[in-house]
């Protein structure tokens, strides 16, 4: 064992762990570390969502409104005039000796401002109540993206908030349009449930009113799914916020339908709204549409409910997804969007691969023809880097993209740098006069600060890609440093190693040009 | 083997003012170019919609270009083969912000009857993530620029990091000017060639300083900055040729086979090392004259270092033997 060296050593151990961190990811074995493959490889959507705060700040206004509205009711304060506008509640108090018990209330809810203009009271919320509503409303709309996606049963989905009002949303598993439109129809689901009273009073005149009109008696008009018009008090009975749970079941004609549990709160509401409006219409309403209105009999108990109506299965099921996940806050819009089907991602794989191969055997068999075997054990480096590209990767699982796959085709190119550094420093040498022994010495010594120099200014471009880069163009820095850094072990370390150990060879053969390629 | 002559050392300097004048034509050229054609920026940067569809024959472009007037949404679409005649892009400027019915949606429908089709791509960037990417990418340059500046200036002499700087403008503007004068589409994989242009061509540049620094440090005869430089040159020549070779080699199989989504990267990288290999031979190093680097100066200076470095080591022997 003379031949063997530290750096040989060395060497062997870093190309050993390489290839054998690497192989579960080239093979595609099921067991070990393995490399990710980004959605431009092997398809999927990725999305940009953004939140429509604004809606969720008018939500909140008015389930303000429905607060006031229930204690009024519950402390026999009458009052008049209740309005909701964009961001603000108005209303009258009939009874002036009930402003004391109001204005208590008002004063224990935070984040509200009241203003009293006259007799008419204005509330609406304090900045800083405006910023937690934007806040939470991003954050419950990531929650309940994810919470959706887990349920849908889709391969990996990550939801993550970007940047300040941002939501990425990356699905690896999509692999046909059909499926991709249910998904996007699944996330942008309002899901927002309401149980409504029917304005019997008014009912009748619906179709010649308009929504000014409805408005004057705090009413709304909605329509059911087959058009027809129905007015509905504006301040729902109860929202989806109260629902426990929601199934897909079956009624007699052997439909889809979903049944819904409320929690306590829910159910105690719906108690008492029911036994005080028997013979009274109720409407069921999902993100605007009134889905059935049935006649209330007697008081419903229990609090569970059903929404019914010419549901496909495949709808039914992701309603009721939506439905236990909660509802949107605030609807989510799409601001960017990358979708690649499965076929083009195998085609990149299939096109990188080519070019990495070709430029690969390319740079080897030209490296040998220069140097002789000095370029041999370039070569030998060379190969070892790329395992260790592929190895360090699996290790900490980072993720391969189109770019990614450049970067490490872009290395082979490169990593040659450093040997090529070196064994013109060693051919001056030689050309000198010096000794072999001395001559390769000297060369890793006097090229090494320029290999520094060289590697670190590379890596800093890549280190403010990685920063600045989104997605597939980090995959490219990603490869470009490890392959930069894997080098240095590679190209440097590696081959003084081998040409240690081949030393007395070299100095036995005495024919440079078989070694280094030059004639002296 | 071997490419070039080792026994000659090759006058560069004395032909300097050529390769100078014509680098300022090009470079001069390329902001012209940019300024009034102005570069094709793509939908990373500019926001809008791509859709890169597949037909399983050759396609009939009339026939769909007149199926997309009929669409509200595709109604100036720009279509055009992409890497066969089986394949097309559909580019349009706007994007649209609904989720459930999208515009990969919009154009499976307005596509209906051209053909049997796959829809393998659907990018799209709204205005507002358009201009943050704009915002970033611009952020990444000027802080990749710095931070190779700061590097080099405390490696180097500050002339040194200037000139290696003005080699850097001077590869990333003709780079540009490429791109702009070929019309590719500008998106964030074009940056990411140019930063890796960037620290590539610095690479080059820096392998000819550092031999330049050796060669002032090394020389015991008296020479001229010129001297110096066209033997620092020419004894790095064989080096920076093979690795631009080499790195050629690679980048143009990529260009050749890694498919028609990474040409546009392939195609930078290819122009930015070709230009970044001649600035490092021709134009770094008579920049660095340009900027009055005094060969007499940095030598006093090196000395003076030296012989503070030499002082400071003997009065740590003396304080380890105990004299002090």
């Amino acid at each position: 064992m003379r031949w063997l060296n530290w750096r040989l050593a060395l060497f062997i151990l870093v190309f050993i762990t390489g290839v054998a961190l690497s192989l579960p990811s080239l093979l595609n074995l099921k067991e070990g570390p393995k490399i990710t493959l980004g959605l431009d490889l092997q398809g999927g959507l990725h999305m940009l969502l953004g939140v429509d705060t604004k809606a969720a700040i008018h939500s909140k206004i008015k389930s303000i409104a429905s607060s006031i509205k229930y204690y009024a009711e519950q402390n026999d304060i009458l009052i008049d005039d209740l309005r909701v506008k964009q961001n603000e509640v108005s209303f009258k108090l009939l009874d002036p000796d009930d402003a004391k018990k109001i204005e208590e209330f008002l004063d224990k809810e935070k984040g509200l401002k009241v203003e009293k203009i006259g007799e008419e009271y204005h509330i609406s919320l304090t900045p800083k109540a405006i910023e937690e509503v934007k806040q939470y409303a991003i954050k419950q709309a990531v929650d309940t993206i994810r919470n959706r996606l887990d349920q849908f049963g889709l391969a990996e989905p990550t939801v993550a908030k970007q940047g300040k009002d941002k939501i990425l949303v990356e699905l690896p598993g999509i692999k046909t349009p059909q499926e991709e439109q249910r998904v996007r129809k699944l996330i942008a689901k309002a899901a927002h449930l309401q149980l409504m009273a029917v304005d019997e009073a008014r009912q009748a005149r619906v179709d010649q009113m308009t929504p000014e009109e409805a408005a004057q008696y705090g009413d709304v008009i909605l329509k059911d799914r087959h058009g027809r018009k129905y007015l509905v008090k504006e301040i729902p009975i109860l929202d989806g916020s109260m629902i426990k749970d929601a199934r897909v079941a079956f009624d007699r004609n052997n439909q889809p339908v979903i049944n819904f549990t409320l929690n306590s709160e829910g159910a105690r509401i719906f108690g008492d709204f029911t036994a005080k409006n028997v013979g009274k219409r109720l409407a069921v309403i999902l993100d605007n549409t009134i889905y059935s209105a049935p006649v209330i009999r007697e008081r419903i108990g229990g609090g569970s409910g059903q929404i019914s109506g010419g549901f496909s299965l495949e709808e039914a099921h992701d309603v009721a997804i939506a439905l236990r996940s909660g509802a949107l806050l605030a609807p989510v819009y799409m601001e960017e969007k990358r979708s690649i089907g499965p076929s083009l991602g195998a085609d990149s794989i299939r096109q990188s691969m080519i070019a990495l191969i070709s430029g690969f055997v390319l740079v080897v068999i030209f490296m040998a023809i220069y140097y002789g075997i000095a370029g041999i054990i370039a070569d030998i480096a060379l190969i070892a880097n790329l395992f260790l590209i592929l190895g360090v990767m699996a290790l900490f699982g980072a993720t391969l993209t189109l770019p990614g796959m450049a970067g490490i085709v872009l290395t082979v190119g490169m990593a040659v740098d450093a040997n090529v550094i070196i064994n013109e420093r060693i051919r001056e040498l030689l050309r000198e006069g010096v000794s072999v022994k001395k001559a390769i010495e000297q060369g890793y010594k006097n090229a090494m600060s320029a290999i520094l120099d060289a590697n670190i200014t590379t890596l800093i471009a890549a280190i403010v890609l990685y920063a600045y880069g989104t997605g597939p163009i980090k995959g490219f820095a990603i490869t470009m440093s490890i392959g930069i850094l894997a080098s240095m072990l590679t190209a440097i370390v590696g081959t003084h190693g081998i040409y240690e150990a081949l030393l007395p060879k070299i100095e036995k053969s005495k024919n440079l040009n078989l070694w280094f390629g030059i004639k002296v | 083997m071997e490419f070039f002559r080792t026994d000659k050392i090759y006058d560069f300097m004395g032909k300097a003012k050529y390769f100078m004048t014509l680098s300022l034509i090009l470079v001069l050229a390329s902001w012209a170019l940019l300024f009034f054609k102005g570069l094709n920026f793509g939908i990373d940067f500019a926001g809008g919609t791509i859709v890169q569809v597949r037909y399983d024959k050759p396609v009939d472009l009339p026939k769909i270009r007149a199926a997309l007037k009929r669409s509200e949404v595709f109604k100036d679409a720009s279509v055009t083969l992409f890497g066969s005649d089986k394949e097309i892009v559909i580019r349009i400027k706007s994007s649209s912000k609904n989720l459930k019915k999208d515009i990969g949606d919009e154009a499976r429908a307005a596509l209906a009857g051209t053909g049997h089709f796959e829809v393998r791509r659907v990018d799209m960037v709204g205005p507002k993530v358009g201009g943050e990417l704009r915002e970033k990418g611009l952020m990444a340059m000027v802080i990749a620029i710095l931070g190779i500046l700061i590097y080099v200036s405390i490696r180097f002499e500050w002339r040194f990091a200037l000139a290696s700087v003005l080699a850097l403008v001077h590869d990333v503007s003709i780079a540009m000017g490429a791109i702009a004068l070929f019309d590719v589409p500008v998106n964030l994989d074009i940056l990411a060639a140019i930063l890796t242009i960037l620290g590539y061509s610095l690479n080059d540049t820096i392998i000819v300083f550092d031999r330049i620094r050796e060669g002032i440090i090394e020389s015991t005869k008296l020479r001229s900055l010129d001297e110096v430089i066209n033997e620092s040159i020419t004894k790095t020549l064989s080096r920076t040729t093979l690795t631009s070779l080499t790195t050629f080699f690679v980048v143009l199989t990529l260009y050749l086979f890694g498919g028609e989504i990474i040409k546009g990267f392939s195609f930078t990288l290819l122009i930015g090392i070709i230009v970044g290999t001649y600035s490092s031979i021709f134009i770094a190093s008579p920049l660095l004259k340009i900027l009055g680097f005094n060969l007499e100066e940095y030598r006093k200076k090196l000395a003076e270092k030296k012989r503070r470095q030499a002082e400071k080591e003997r009065m740590r022997a003396m304080y380890e033997q105990g004299m002090v």
